[in-house]
């Protein structure tokens, strides 16, 4: 157990070693001179002065030394103040976002959180529910709608499941709105009355007392909610019913059906359990995943996240922002695939005991 | 010395209990396993439906011209009926830059007039010819991005799982790399980032999303190697004393590419969904390229009136799913039909 988790330790540093070494690497796929135009703000046209940028920041030098600089950036001798080098929080600065890229981040994280929190517990408790009864009843008309539910999901593009709901309950019905808050609630927030505790709205709603901000921070981000759990719960149904089935089977649950045991406590209290190890592995990546940002949800609703930033980012080719987040997002999703493994190892009883 | 006759069987008697099988040509090729996997997949309803689906879209494909006749030089190109930014309705009629009518139209619905079958987008990009020479773009995207992603996860899987050790540690720990990326963020990075270099075009999608798309074939290439590697015709071969290199591509190569390649061929639809999710975020084409993503991104504009212009979502969006869906159905069956705890009941 121990070592196991010293070994997935030690993985961490080379996968993220890993990751900047991708990231840099695109960064390469431009040349020098484009290079040099990511770093000032109004393209220079004199020939030398691109050619300055370029010695000044060592562009023409070989691979290691320039991803060595990107890292750690350069210290001035005569100051010892640094510049740049990512290992250092410095991402540069963001065209698209009129401010450093780090503090983008800062920015935008906390609403990816926001929305991520509120997705867990509906796609894994439908999901879940829906994969048991469609094991439990095989075949049956629940494991047909089950079956047919989860391929019509996986066919539905994210984008186009986001925009015929924001069809039905925003244009026509007007229920729900795309965005993060209502103008009263962005006035509300920003006036100082309203303090921001953890920056992430419905959670500082509660904590402020203020229950309107919490129903308007919520009547956002249902229709997210839903998209990101309708596109899960396809996988969720899948998994958990081969799970579920297989374990039906063994022999442990024949025991308790042959000693009497009520029909439901077999399927909740003996089967149920030992179904759910590979649907808590698939939990962990589904939930990692939505911390990585989820770009095309976000970007349909118009949800203020890290996905939607590096969204825009893109569409205008600021390379500087796109890599930066390229970087937050391998790095959250390492660390957090690391917690997800070790809770892993803790749950499994083979692993736990190996 | 008496000559050995070869003795002679008489099988008849074991027709009454074991009905003799016709070997058909296809099992001969195929091989009974792979034949076995062919025969599952033309024996589901599910997956009959994806075959029909797949079927028609390569038939759209294919007589494109036909069915859109295109305007300009460039086919590509969705034909706009002036610029006008407002999106016009179902049914309306082309009054500038009209293509030839089509041969089908005038039989089927008696009119002469060519009218905007589904509708404008903004810009006055006709729908219809998005959608028909946007399943052209699909089968294009969706093929050379399986085809590379293939032949590079063949490559890299099969030297890993053959040379195995050290070489096979380091490959696969660049895997797992590649694996924690978030798969749609990276590929939009990497498009962003190639889109300066070769200019708006398929290509930097395409490309975006063969780098981070080749993964999932080396694992399981490398997975059926090495449980090849150990079958006895392979260590026959190594006990005579044949090269390395033929060993991999005359005997192990050939007997494990089969689900790989089966696998990937029906991965287009998730290439072809993840490649309209990149236009349909702004990333890759010039606007106005005939491509369904593009084409629902015309809809981001219109979020609030969304019910008025419904037909600017509703008829890419479903062309979209039912495309993805054919592949999902016959990628279903198959997972059942690979499935090991399933072998041996058809």
């Amino acid at each position: 157990m121990i070592n196991y988790i010293i070994r997935r330790l030690l993985l961490v540093p080379v996968l993220l070693f890993g990751v900047t070494l991708i990231v840099f690497g695109m960064l390469q796929l431009l040349g020098p001179v484009e290079r040099s135009a990511l770093y000032v703000r109004d393209f220079p046209r004199n020939e030398n002065q691109i050619a300055g940028i370029i010695k000044k920041y060592g562009f023409d030098k070989p691979f290691y030394v320039q991803y060595w600089r990107w890292l750690t950036g350069t210290q001035d001798p005569a100051t010892g103040t640094r510049q740049g080098g990512i290992l250092y929080g410095d991402f540069g600065y963001s065209r698209t976002g009129s401010q450093p890229v780090i503090d983008m981040i800062k920015d935008r994280f906390p609403n990816t959180l926001d929305l991520a929190i509120w997705t867990v517990v509906p796609m894994l408790a439908v999901g879940i529910w829906l994969g048991v009864q469609a094991a439990v009843h095989q075949n049956g008309f629940v494991d047909q709608a089950a079956r047919i539910f989860s391929i019509i999901g996986t066919s539905f593009p994210t984008f186009v499941f986001g925009l015929l709901v924001l069809m039905l309950f925003y244009a026509q019905l007007h229920w729900f709105a795309p965005g993060k808050m209502s103008d009263w609630v962005n006035q509300l927030v920003y006036s100082g009355a309203f303090h921001q505790y953890t920056k992430l709205l419905s959670i500082d709603a509660l904590l402020n007392g203020r229950l309107d901000v919490f129903w308007d921070a919520l009547r956002h981000m249902v229709l997210p909610i839903l998209t990101l759990s309708y596109i899960s719960w396809a996988t969720f149904v899948r998994v958990t019913r081969s799970s579920m089935l297989e374990t039906l089977r063994m022999d442990y649950v024949v025991t308790a059906r042959a000693k009497g045991v009520k029909e439901r406590d077999v399927i909740h209290k003996h089967a149920q359990p030992n179904a759910m190890i590979p649907i808590i592995t698939l939990a962990g990546f589904s939930v990692v995943g939505l911390l990585g940002g989820v770009v095309i949800t976000e970007t349909v609703f118009n949800y203020p996240g890290i996905g939607q930033a590096a969204a825009t980012a893109a569409q205008q080719l600021d390379v500087v922002t796109v890599l930066g987040f390229a970087i937050f997002t391998g790095a959250i999703l390492i660390l957090s695939n690391l917690i997800v493994d070790v809770l892993y190892a803790l749950i499994d009883p083979r692993v736990r005991l190996d | 010395m008496a000559t050995l006759s070869t003795p002679t069987f008489d099988n008849s008697l074991l027709k009454d209990i074991l009905p003799e099988r016709k070997i058909t040509w296809l099992e001969r090729v195929l091989g009974p396993e792979n034949y076995r996997i062919v025969k599952g997949l033309l024996k589901t309803p599910a997956s009959i439906v994806g075959f029909i689906l797949i079927g028609t879209f390569i038939l759209i494909a294919v007589f494109a011209p036909a069915i859109a006749p295109p305007v300009t030089s460039d086919p590509y190109k969705i034909p706009r009926d002036g610029f006008s930014s407002k999106p016009q309705g179902i049914g309306t009629e082309w009054s500038k830059n009209v293509p030839d009518i089509p041969f089908w139209y005038t039989p089927l619905t008696g009119k002469t007039e060519w009218v905007h079958l589904m509708g404008t987008a903004q810009g006055q990009y006709d729908i219809f010819y998005g959608i028909i020479w946007g399943t052209r773009t699909a089968f294009r995207t969706g093929l050379m991005v399986v085809i590379s992603t293939f032949i590079i996860g063949i490559i890299i899987g099969s030297i890993s799982a053959f040379y195995g050790g050290l070489v096979d540690n380091i490959i696969m720990r660049i895997v797992d790399v590649f694996m924690t990326m978030p798969f749609i963020m990276m590929a939009l990075i990497m498009a962003a980032v190639l889109t300066p270099v070769l200019g708006r075009s398929l290509l930097p999608s395409i490309l975006a999303l063969i780098s981070f798309g080749w993964m999932g074939y080396a694992r399981i290439i490398r997975g059926d190697i090495l449980s090849i590697k150990e079958r006895d015709y392979t260590l026959a071969a190594r006990v005579v004393g044949v090269r390395d290199s033929r060993i991999l591509f005359r005997h192990i190569l050939p007997n494990a590419i089969f689900p790989t390649l089966v696998l990937a061929s029906l991965a287009i639809g998730d290439v072809v969904l993840s490649f309209a999710a990149l236009s349909f975020l702004g990333i890759g084409t010039e606007i106005g390229y005939a491509d369904w993503g593009q084409v629902l991104s015309f809809a981001r504009n219109w979020i609030t009136s969304l019910n008025d212009y419904w037909y600017i979502v509703v008829w890419p969006g479903f062309t979209l799913v039912l495309f993805v869906m054919g592949w999902n159905l016959v990628g279903d069956a198959l997972r059942d039909v690979l499935d090991p705890r399933m072998r041996g009941k058809s």
